[in-house]
């Protein structure tokens, strides 16, 4: 079965819905890739608690650890499962409702 | 399955489908009501651009299908993905007479498509060939 878009989405919400990953992952956009302990000199958490959240996210896809020895590995936010969830939102923020009501005034100012 | 592909609306409008599609298909009557600015090259392949000047934003978007007038397909980028994202969704207009008016669906699909990156990390050798070609072909029925 290939990964559907649904389950790498529902991936990136799930993550998103829980305040310390959210803020882990907006971390790592913001600063670029970084260790459990750099994110723990960062954010009200500890590098502990960091380190488990890691872990699943990296398990999830949404981060990627970088080779490196064990405490000091950095981890880098993956772009693509975020942009399947960007198409998630796109379709939900599509307006056509919109323009179609634009649409139908313009054709009955214009008649 | 909850990720919508697809979107999907049909509106009564009063006037006669020559009169919509020109308020479609030409420069002019995009600019109207849809975009601020529009320029359009109305043949399957031609470049099309709406600009909205508040939002100072522009989108490029391929004329696909141009069948007069019944049938007005482009496709255009996915909003908010990166510019030099390949994938597209495609938005078909679809005209019907109605009594002295016109019944105008407008569909858009594609959302669901998969980035092929996520191919590649999950298939080897020949499989991430075929899902390739039969995402391909999906997009191409889809979009038909």
């Amino acid at each position: 079965m290939p990964p559907d878009t649904e389950a790498v989405a529902e991936q990136v919400f799930t993550a998103l819905a829980d305040p310390t990953r959210r803020a882990i992952l907006a971390a790592l956009a913001s600063g670029g890739p970084a260790t459990a302990t750099d994110l723990a000199g960062r954010l009200p958490v500890t590098r502990q608690a960091i380190a488990k959240h890691l872990a699943l996210v990296a398990e999830a896809g949404l981060v990627m650890p970088e080779p490196g020895e064990r405490r000091r590995v950095r981890y880098r936010l993956c772009s693509v499962p975020m942009q399947v969830a960007q198409q998630f939102l796109a379709a939900l923020a599509r307006d056509w409702d919109t323009p179609l009501g634009a649409l139908t005034d313009h054709l009955d100012r214009h008649a | 399955m909850g990720f919508p592909d697809r979107i999907e609306r049909t509106v009564e409008i009063a006037h006669p489908p020559e009169k919509v599609w020109a308020a479609l298909t030409t420069a002019e009557g995009l600019g109207a009501w849809f975009g601020d600015e529009a320029t359009i090259d109305l043949r399957p392949g031609g470049a099309a651009q709406m600009r909205w000047t508040a939002e100072g934003f522009t989108a490029e978007m391929r004329v696909e299908r141009v069948e007069e007038p019944r049938v007005f397909g482009f496709t255009w980028p996915v909003y908010g993905l990166p510019e030099d994202d390949p994938r597209r969704t495609y938005v078909e207009f679809t005209l019907e007479p109605a009594g002295a008016g016109t019944r105008l669906t407008v569909v858009e699909s594609g959302f669901a498509q998969l980035p092929e990156d996520v191919y590649h990390k999950a298939y080897d050798g020949n499989t991430e060939g075929w899902a390739k070609e039969l995402g391909e072909l999906a997009a191409y029925l889809d979009a038909a």
